[in-house]
């Protein structure tokens, strides 16, 4: 249990050196290695929420150990309410992927399945990185197995989009990387610096000019990454042309990172910077969230208009971070978990029919309810968890960020609600014509329905829509005590 | 404590349908079809009866004490929030839970017949299960969320029956239309439940309310809460301006226009407004905006159902109209005359629903027997003497014409004319004459609608008529038994100006533990009495005259001289057209809000999202690009000159780092 952490992060790479040893002819053992991997990834994840006490709000499987005592480098990790369930989600997203895009691969399989495992190990490590300096290094690490996913298995426009990805992300981090220097030389820990984060939180001290600076370069890394409005012109490109997995990690856990590195090290770190930018943050939010929306509404591709919807529902997530009421922040957590079921669930759908048919044009499509009866039953579950329908995951996550969000900006959260409007346009026309109405294209009259793998690849996303939707209190309970200390963080600095 | 069996049979009552619903949505394609409907209707059924058990257990309790509230486990607890699945059972819940189950096990009954020829007949009966649980989550819910749920949950599924046939695309359509004008509404519902929130710390009904007692009537925080919650019932319960929908939602199957969008779920906004008479008794504002809105909605609809050929499309904006009645009677603060319309409503509109629907239904076999889809089942103009064909049918049917034409004594007179003779009381002479000139409208295109269908001679080809013949029992029985209670309910809630035996208003009675706290229930019987009797006959006559013309004029119009409606229909024919195209409010919808939205949001894509930012992100990497050749010459490709260059680098920063 002790070094659990260390564990989750580096077993995916001990996971992708063993995939390396296994010729790249043999397709079939390396999917079967990497399932097999990945489950037992999750297993070994299975002991942080069962050993995780409720109740506490600080650093569990706190581990702390010298890495480059010189520069004051520690690799320290540790996971609270807030981060346990991002690293939940990896994860359990990290076996789910893997099944569901079992045949979207038709070259290059083992180079795809390493990378996908390598990605792991970095995420992970974002999330349980409790030193700014170990924290930078998987931050990086994830752009480069991403930039090869898109790159090598993207679309037509695959370039386009994994440079601009690669760019965008690098842009934003520079700066951030600046800040950490910045933090390093002038927080000061008897006589030495340190990356340690918990160490920094409790002595650095800057005016609210310099504050103002530090945030707002983390939160340009962060909201590249989210991404807020109107940072997010990557993430439509690099949605579309990502092959399914890519998508599905890309929206699912990647993005979160954004979300996670305000909450964890820009907010707490500089609340006066915090304060100072609200108003602009707050705005953003309410832009993205209702920008989103409406061009979700244009969209005639399927995975552009996810992608689109993305940009809204993590509007929803930062506006539920930037209301600082334990409502809206747990919600705001909560909910990063949601998008990741859900938009994880809509972009292995995507890829279900993409896979029959090699086109996301909804166009294409018309009257699939009829072919394909079952998977016309999940496509709605998740559509339906999407546009935060009450009982399903999407409205306890989104309930609580407005709830929160309205008790310290009325104005925001009130406009914001709007947007459950227009999610329920984007997502059902979307589902209205691709699934009703008769079978316009003679090609789709065949398709096939839903395998048994497919089927089992929903079956866990399906109950956890309905799980967290009715009984979210496993989730809540962890998440609040952390909320309240984090919060206490910024309000009293 | 005793709450403890209250707590099982409490829970059944949405349990049952959420289990029907389970049973025929995982398992019910793979099951004989008697058995589909057979664990549907069921399931409905044992609902009703716990209803019927728990009604008698709370009538057992002192009228005071009939306020039970039972916690079944944790939602959302998160800071000081904490939401609990409550189900709170008082005579209001009781009255919905009650009918509701009711009339859903009738029309789950009529269902089994009317649907038999369905190909996805399991699929049918677990929606209509599904709505069942929603629709009674709803009603007896004891905080706001768990009513949002239903609320919510009522609104897919109308959604999900209405595109039914979803391989007819303007079906479909339909079904989301009704989808996203609710959503309008449920907007509503969410901010006020935010302001709730934020001000209260609850939505528990009753710490809530308990809150309330403190804030001066007029202030402007009831005020707002009780208009947004408005803007949630306009949209569930079809009132101005978002009562489109409804219309469109006669695409679904006849016995769900029936269940839901005639008898349950559209009076979903009249609940909601019932449960928070706390906060619209502090917002005269409100009401008075509820009773404009309800007289209004009341009169408007009605012209529109003048023009109607479907047979559906009349009784859907006569439900719009009605619905204005009942919102009517609640702004006008007659909150248990509004909830006395709900329940004859419901009796006599699920009645002509489903009356309408063995009439399309018959019609449907007439032309697959003669082979023949070509003609409508539905229009009017299509049918023609059916009285002597469906004779079951046509006398039901005539009950519930009636009833709603409000010719005493059935149950339609005594509703209606309790909320006139309400909405005069309380002072409001405008309101009333809206919503009296809305009755002898009704009236009228009810006649018409009845005439046109069940007399004169049928209008379809000659041989045809030998094929009709009645529906089966399980469509007949529920007509039947609806016809009896639209005929009798009335006397539940019995005006005391006909109350010769001294009978008393059994339904004001029940209902006044909700209304009233306990020393005003005393007070309540000594005034009860003191209104004017005379003025109430007058206005009881004249709601009896104005339904009597309109009868007239139908059968003058319909039956004695069928060539004046084309007539008057050329004479004035710029009012027919507005009439005819339901003053085309879709169409200025249409163009006003729905064609601009999509614009934009093209626009925005395209130009905004496109040209502007990305073209920014794009130039700005040209630049560098740009600006990166000419730095190019630096590298030039030399192994070891990079290894030198980087050395250098490290000596640099290394250095760096040990002078600081």
């Amino acid at each position: 249990m002790e070094f659990l952490l260390p564990v989750l992060t580096f077993f995916p790479l001990l996971a992708a050196l063993v995939l390396l040893l296994i010729p790249a002819r043999a397709e079939g053992t390396l999917k079967n290695a990497a399932l097999l991997l990945g489950l037992v990834e999750f297993a070994l994840s299975i002991p942080l929420f069962t050993g995780f006490a409720p109740a506490v709000a600080g650093m569990q499987f706190l581990v702390d150990l010298d890495w480059i005592p010189l520069w004051g480098v520690s690799f320290k990790m540790g996971v609270d309410g807030i981060s346990l369930f991002l690293v939940l989600l990896t994860t359990f997203l990290l076996p789910l992927t893997i099944l569901g895009t079992w045949n979207a691969v038709e070259h290059k399989v083992k180079g795809y399945l390493i990378l996908f495992f390598l990605l792991t190990t970095g995420m992970i490590g974002v999330f349980v990185s409790l030193d700014l300096f170990l924290f930078y290094v998987f931050w990086e690490i994830t752009l480069i197995p991403m930039y090869f996913l898109i790159g090598i298995w993207g679309g037509p426009r695959r370039i386009y989009a994994a440079v601009k990805f690669f760019l965008f992300t690098m842009a934003g981090s520079v700066l951030m990387l600046i800040a950490i220097l910045f933090v390093y030389w002038t927080t000061s820990v008897d006589g030495h610096h340190t990356f340690d984060l918990l160490l920094i939180l409790e002595h650095f001290r800057a005016s609210g000019s310099t504050q103002t600076w530090l945030f707002a370069a983390f939160a340009l890394a962060f909201a590249i990454k989210v991404p807020m409005f109107p940072l997010h012109t990557w993430l439509p490109d690099a949605h579309v042309e990502a092959p399914t997995g890519g998508s599905v990690i890309l929206a699912g856990v990647l993005l979160k990172m954004g979300t996670y590195g305000f909450l964890r090290f820009a907010m707490p770190m500089f609340p006066a910077g915090l304060k100072a930018l609200l108003p602009l943050l707050i705005a953003l939010c309410v832009i993205g969230i209702l920008y989103g929306a409406w061009l979700s509404i244009a969209q005639s591709d399927v995975k552009k208009l996810v992608a689109y919807s993305s940009v809204s529902h993590l509007g929803f997530v930062m506006l539920g971070l930037f209301a600082l009421t334990p409502e809206g922040v747990t919600g705001g957590i909560l909910q990063m978990i949601n998008h990741g079921i859900s938009t994880g669930a809509l972009f292995l759908a995507v890829g279900v029919i993409y896979e029959r048919r090699h086109t996301r044009k909804i166009a294409d499509f018309g009257g699939l309810a009829k072919v394909m009866p079952v998977y016309a039953v999940i496509l709605s579950i998740v559509c339906l968890s999407s546009i935060g329908l009450p009982g399903t995951n999407g409205f306890t996550g989104e309930f609580l960020i407005l709830l929160g969000a309205f008790k310290t900006q009325p104005w925001a959260a009130g406009i914001s609600a709007t947007g459950v409007i227009f999610a329920a346009v984007y997502i059902l026309w979307m589902y209205q014509r691709v699934m009703f109405g008769p079978v316009t294209h003679e090609v789709n009259e065949k398709l096939k329905d839903l395998s048994a793998r497919e089927f089992i690849v929903f079956l866990p996303l399906l109950v956890l829509i309905f799980w967290i939707g009715v009984y979210p209190d496993p989730f809540l309970e962890r998440i609040g005590p952390a909320v309240e200390q984090i919060l206490s963080t910024i309000r009293t600095s | 404590m005793e709450h403890a069996d209250f707590a099982l049979l409490l829970g059944l009552v949405p349990l049952f349908p959420l289990l029907g619903f389970l049973f025929n949505g995982l398992v019910g394609r793979r099951v004989p079809l008697a058995l589909s409907g057979g664990v549907a209707t069921l399931a409905i059924g044992a609902s009703f009866v716990s209803s019927v058990l728990l009604f008698f257990r709370l009538t057992e309790l002192e009228p005071a004490a009939r306020h039970i509230v039972i916690d079944y486990g944790p939602w959302l607890h998160v800071g000081g929030l904490s939401l609990d699945w409550t189900l709170q059972l008082d005579p209001l819940s009781m009255l919905f839970a009650l009918f509701v189950s009711g009339v859903a096990t009738l029309i789950h009954l009529y269902s089994v017949g009317y649907m038999g020829d369905e190909p996805s007949y399991a699929r049918y009966f677990a929606y209509l299960n599904l709505f069942c649980f929603s629709m009674l989550m709803l009603v007896l819910g004891g905080n706001y969320l768990v009513m949002f749920l239903g609320w919510e949950g009522v609104g897919l599924c109308s959604y999900l029956l209405i595109g039914f046939w979803f391989g007819d695309m303007e079906k479909a359509i339909a079904g989301k239309k009704a989808f996203v004008v609710n959503r309008i509404g449920d907007f509503g519902f969410l901010v006020a439940m935010f302001l709730m929130y934020a001000h209260f710390g609850s939505l528990e009904y009753g710490p809530l309310f308990a809150q309330f007692a403190g804030i001066p009537s007029g202030d402007w925080l009831p005020t707002a809460i009780a208009l947004f919650l408005f803007i949630g019932a306009t949209g569930k319960s079809a009132q101005i301006p978002l009562y489109v929908w409804l219309p469109d939602a006669m695409a679904g199957p006849t016995p769900v226009s029936a269940l839901i969008h005639a008898a349950t779920m559209v009076t979903a906004g009249v609940y909601m407004i019932a449960r928070s008479h706390v906060i619209y008794t502090l917002a005269p504002t409100a009401l008075a905006v509820v009773a404009v809105v309800g007289a209004l909605t009341a009169l408007f609809a009605a012209t529109m159902g003048l023009a109607q050929n479907d047979i559906k499309k009349v009784l859907a904006y006569s439900t719009v109209s009605q619905l204005g009645y009942m919102f009517l009677g609640m702004g006008v603060g007659a909150y248990t005359a509004g909830l006395f319309h709900v329940v004859t409503h419901a009796f006599f509109k699920a009645l002509l629903f489903l009356g309408s629907g063995a009439v399309i239904h018959a019609m449907h076999h007439v032309y697959h027997e003669v082979h023949d889809h070509s003609r409508d089942a539905q229009d009017m103009r299509n049918m023609g003497g059916l009285k002597k064909h469906l004779p079951i049918t046509y006398w039901t049917f005539a009950v519930g014409t009636i009833a709603i034409a409000g010719f005493p004594p059935l149950s339609g007179f005594f509703s209606k004319d309790e909320i006139l003779w309400k909405t005069w009381e309380s002072g409001h002479a405008g309101l009333w004459v809206i919503g009296f000139l809305a009755a002898g409208l009704t009236s009228f295109y009810m006649f018409r609608l009845f005439f046109m269908t069940f007399h004169g001679s049928y209008r379809g080809k000659s041989g045809e008529e030998g094929h009709f013949k009645e529906n089966p029992l399980t469509m007949t029985l529920p007509l039947m038994v609806l016809a009896v209670l639209a005929a009798i309910a009335g006397f539940w809630g019995l005006p005391h100006f006909l109350d010769f035996a001294h009978i008393g208003n059994r339904f004001d009675e029940f209902l006044a533990p909700v209304f009233h706290s306990g020393s005003d229930l005393h007070l309540r019987h000594m005034t009860a009495h003191h209104a004017n009797v005379a003025m109430e006959w007058l206005l009881a006559g004249c709601s009896v005259a104005i339904a009597i013309v309109g009868l007239v004029l139908a059968r003058r119009f319909y039956l004695q001289d069928t060539s004046l409606p084309g007539k008057i229909a050329s004479r004035w024919s710029t009012l027919y057209r507005y009439v005819y195209n339901k003053w085309y409010v879709d169409e200025l919808y249409e163009t006003l809000v729905i064609r601009p939205m999509g614009a934009i949001c093209d626009f925005l894509w395209k130009y905004f999202d496109m040209l502007v930012i990305d073209g920014l992100v794009n130039g700005l990497a040209q630049t560098c690009a740009a600006a990166g050749s000419g730095i190019r010459r630096l590298q030039g490709g030399s192994v070891a000159g990079y290894l030198t260059t980087m050395a250098v680098g490290a000596a640099a920063l290394i250095g760096w780092v040990f002078y600081f």
